[in-house]
């Protein structure tokens, strides 16, 4: 019998996978004719919903963008053993290569396994490594391994992962927690939404591997709220995990004891600093402590703590599996392994990319991504989100590592990468994440909590067309106090967004400040929109597609747009086809 | 609409197997309040009260906790509450338009409620869909790829889906 496949992340869901699944499976009441799975993500956000077919030789068929009215179809062609009459649903060759260019450790397993059955999981070499851990080896010589294999955070910083087990390890005490950060904070990533969708037992055993390695006998994973269907399929995890007793008392009989569970988080972007994610995690507000004590030596209730990232977890088995070498043996000299990344915005094919450090920013989003969507101009990617930056042209072929993107004034991030063309503004994105952290500030130091709120006024003041000569010297001037004067990681680095878009796109600063332009046709007070008399035929299309309908003009007359009642969408310019509508 | 705040009157009894399960169990608070918003919609005053008795944890720190996190919420939502996403993907493609055309369309901006109580706006940071970027969530079910017309079209479907209910 053929397996038929639906992808459903909730993206995938949100794209109408439930409705396909629930098609095919009403065509299957039996599961006589298919049998009908779940799985979660494979990254191919730009084709969802996805459909994979495996014959009983194992081949795979890969259907996209398929919809409920395809069920019918799909059910026959399985049933009939005739896949042939899927043709026009097929990948294209050129699609499949985004995720044929792709090696895959910490995504090893979205997109191919049943996310919501152990038995699957444990078929493809599942809580092997967990074993070996525990019957075969010491948590030293587990520390050992990660330090061989280079493995660095992927929450953003990139600090060694073996450093910090090991000072929790050392640190004093009977009582130690093992900590995951599911926060997810950077607002454009979704990495770690995936790994939990999509394969939350590996989540699990790599924890365990590191509540073994630290002495830890209790596990929370702290998930963001938005995340809810990530949260049932990691309880549905826990509880298989526990009835198979690789949780619980006495794991595998080797003595070690381990619980888990989960806690939602409620909404505060400022919660993914560790410190702060502990102060939610006691039920308080989550406000940074000082460092030090770090949490390895006083954390969660001030007991020795560790907090890692999902994808730092899900690289863990792995790692145990196939030995740190064979980690290590990927990537540049100062970043190991490989790194996952959530390409979105103008790109034309996005999705999660998970490729060896050392390639560079062009391989992933023209190689792989396929370049900019609709013939449009690349303009800059931005990395690591509110704490990171926009990286230009110029700069495409920097190569993927801690240091390198580092040097560009951006950083590696936890992964999102999102890619802007010519139409978007960089005034206008540094003011979207200065509002973004000058509302998600604490409010604990005065300069992180007074400082963003004036660069905010600043930056509007400059995107409304009064920007006075002098701006961008007060905004840098800004930026360095507040990186000298907050206390934690989000004041610190929330300056970077606007110290980047100054260094790589100051014409554009310039444009808004002494033109009173936005090149980019962004900023809404500094553009308006007119027909030209000469090239408008009178079609009308504009006047349909104007949302608020500011266009009049009788058929086959010349148009005009009431600048009263426009409100700048650029839908008509969009629309016309003889380019009579004309952006000032 | 006269305040409803001082005089609302909870069915406390409700929130009873929360307080067993959590109500000493050191750090819970936060758990608690998100059990309780689950089961009353927004966190009451009597709620709070009666959350405050039970674990012994002050008022005002109650209040601090739930007016730090931005999923609590200290007054009734619509029947739909829209979270739009204004995340950086979402930004780049275009959620203010979308945010426009919401408050043009039901005359609430961010964080409002419309007049007939069908529906609150709240702007949210991305909801982990930024491949079908711009995307709003209307109680769990997700909208990707928005446009100004689609998202008219959406609301009011909700609105008509809603009119039904009322009348059936
Ligand atoms: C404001 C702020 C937000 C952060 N958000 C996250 C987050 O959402 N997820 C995450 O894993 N790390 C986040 N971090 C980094 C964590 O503090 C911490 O370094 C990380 O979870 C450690 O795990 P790793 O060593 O595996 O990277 C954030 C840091 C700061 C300062
Ligand atoms: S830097 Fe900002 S977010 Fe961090 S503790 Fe200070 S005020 Fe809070
Ligand atoms: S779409 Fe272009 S040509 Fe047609 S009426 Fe509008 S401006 Fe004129
Ligand atoms: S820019 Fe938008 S609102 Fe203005 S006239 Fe064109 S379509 Fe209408
Ligand atoms: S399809 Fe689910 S993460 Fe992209
Ligand atoms: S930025 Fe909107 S869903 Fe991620």
């Amino acid at each position: 019998m053929m397996k038929v496949v639906v992808g459903a992340g909730s993206c995938g869901i949100a794209a109408g996978a439930q409705k396909v699944y629930d098609a095919l499976q009403a065509l299957n009441t039996e599961n006589t004719a298919f049998e009908l799975r779940i799985t979660g993500c494979n990254g191919m956000c730009f084709l969802e919903p996805i459909v994979d077919i495996y014959e009983e030789s194992g081949d795979l068929t890969r259907l996209v963008k398929v919809t409920a009215a395809d069920a019918q179809k799909i059910a026959s062609a399985v049933e009939n053993q005739n896949l042939s009459a899927l043709d026009t649903l097929k990948i294209s060759d050129e699609d499949a290569e985004f995720l044929n260019k792709q090696t895959r450790i910490a995504l090893r397993h979205c997109g191919v396994i049943d996310p919501e059955s152990i038995e699957d999981y444990e078929k493809i070499d599942g809580y092997r490594a967990i074993r070996k851990v525990l019957l075969e080896m010491t948590p030293e010589q587990v520390i050992e391994e990660i330090k061989t294999s280079g493995l660095a955070g992927r929450g953003g910083a990139g600090f060694p992962t073996w450093f910090k087990w090991n000072a929790a390890r050392s640190a004093g005490g009977e009582e130690k927690y093992l900590i995951c950060n599911a926060d997810e904070g950077d607002p454009g990533a979704f990495m770690d939404r995936a790994v939990i969708e999509g394969d939350p037992h590996s989540l699990i055993e790599g924890m365990l591997i590191g509540a073994y390695a630290i002495g830890a006998k209790e596990m929370i994973v702290y998930v963001r709220a938005e995340y809810p269907l990530a949260i049932k399929r990691l309880e549905n995890a826990i509880r298989q995990a526990e009835k198979k007793g690789y949780l619980g008392e006495n794991i595998l009989n080797s003595g070690f004891s381990c619980k888990m569970r989960i806690k939602a988080g409620a909404g505060a972007f400022v919660c993914g600093e560790e410190t702060a994610l502990i102060e939610s995690l006691e039920g308080s507000r989550g406000m940074p402590r000082l460092k030090p004590p770090f949490p390895a030596q006083a954390g969660y209730w001030h007991k020795p703590s560790n907090i890692n990232n999902v994808e730092t977890f899900a690289n863990v088995a792995w790692i145990l599996f196939n030995g740190g070498e064979k980690f290590a043996a990927m990537g540049t000299e100062g970043s190991k392994g490989t790194k996952v990344f959530a390409l979105t915005g103008k790109v034309r094919r996005g999705g999660l990319v998970e490729i060896p450090m050392g390639k560079t920013l062009r391989d992933v989003i023209f190689d792989i991504g396929g370049g900019i969507r609709g013939g449009k101009q690349f303009k800059a990617v931005q990395m690591g989100g509110p704490s990171g930056g926009c990286i230009p042209e110029s700069l495409l072929d920097t190569v993927i590592d801690y240091k390198a993107l580092g040097a560009t004034g951006a950083i590696m991030g936890s992964g999102g990468m999102v890619v802007m063309d010519e139409d978007t503004c960089m005034v206008g994105m540094a003011k979207f994440f200065l509002d973004f952290t000058a509302k998600e500030s604490c409010g604990k130091c005065v300069h992180c909590r007074l400082g963003t709120k004036r660069m905010l006024e600043v930056l509007t003041r400059i995107a409304d067309g009064n920007g006075q000569e002098g701006d961008i010297e007060l905004l840098e001037e800004l930026c360095y106090s507040i990186k000298d004067g907050a206390l934690c990681g989000l004041g610190q680095t929330a300056p970077n967004p606007v110290l980047t878009t100054i260094r790589y796109f100051r014409n554009e600063f310039e444009a808004h400040i002494l033109d009173k332009k936005c090149p980019a046709g962004e900023c809404t007070a500094l553009i308006s929109y007119t027909i030209n008399p000469e090239k408008c035929i009178g079609c009308a299309k504009c006047a349909r597609n104007c949302p608020v309908h500011a266009i009049s003009g009788t058929v086959k007359q010349v148009h005009s747009i009431d600048p009263e009642i426009c409100i700048k969408c650029g839908k008509c310019a969009e629309n016309c086809n003889f380019g009579a509508v004309e952006v000032h | 609409m006269e305040c409803s705040c001082k005089n609302v009157h909870s069915d406390l009894s409700l929130l009873d197997t929360v307080l067993d399960t959590y109500a000493n169990v050191d750090g819970s608070l936060i758990t608690i309040l998100q059990k309780a918003q689950e089961i009353y919609g927004y966190l009451p005053q009597d709620v709070i009260r009666h959350i405050s008795e039970k674990t012994g944890i002050k008022p005002a720190k109650i209040m601090g906790v739930a007016t730090f996190y931005t999923q609590f919420r200290l007054k009734p939502v619509g029947k739909y509450l829209i979270m739009l996403c204004k995340g950086t993907a979402c930004h780049v493609n275009g959620s203010d338009l979308i945010e426009k055309t919401i408050t043009e369309t039901l005359g609430i901006h961010d964080g409002e409620t419309t007049e007939d109580g069908l529906f609150t706006l709240k702007n949210v940071a991305c909801l982990g869909c930024c491949s079908l970027s711009p995307v709003m969530m209307i109680n769990e079910e997700t909208y990707g790829s928005l446009t100004p017309d689609k998202t008219k079209k959406i609301l009011a479907e909700l609105t008509a889906q809603a009119k039904e209910g009322a009348n059936t």
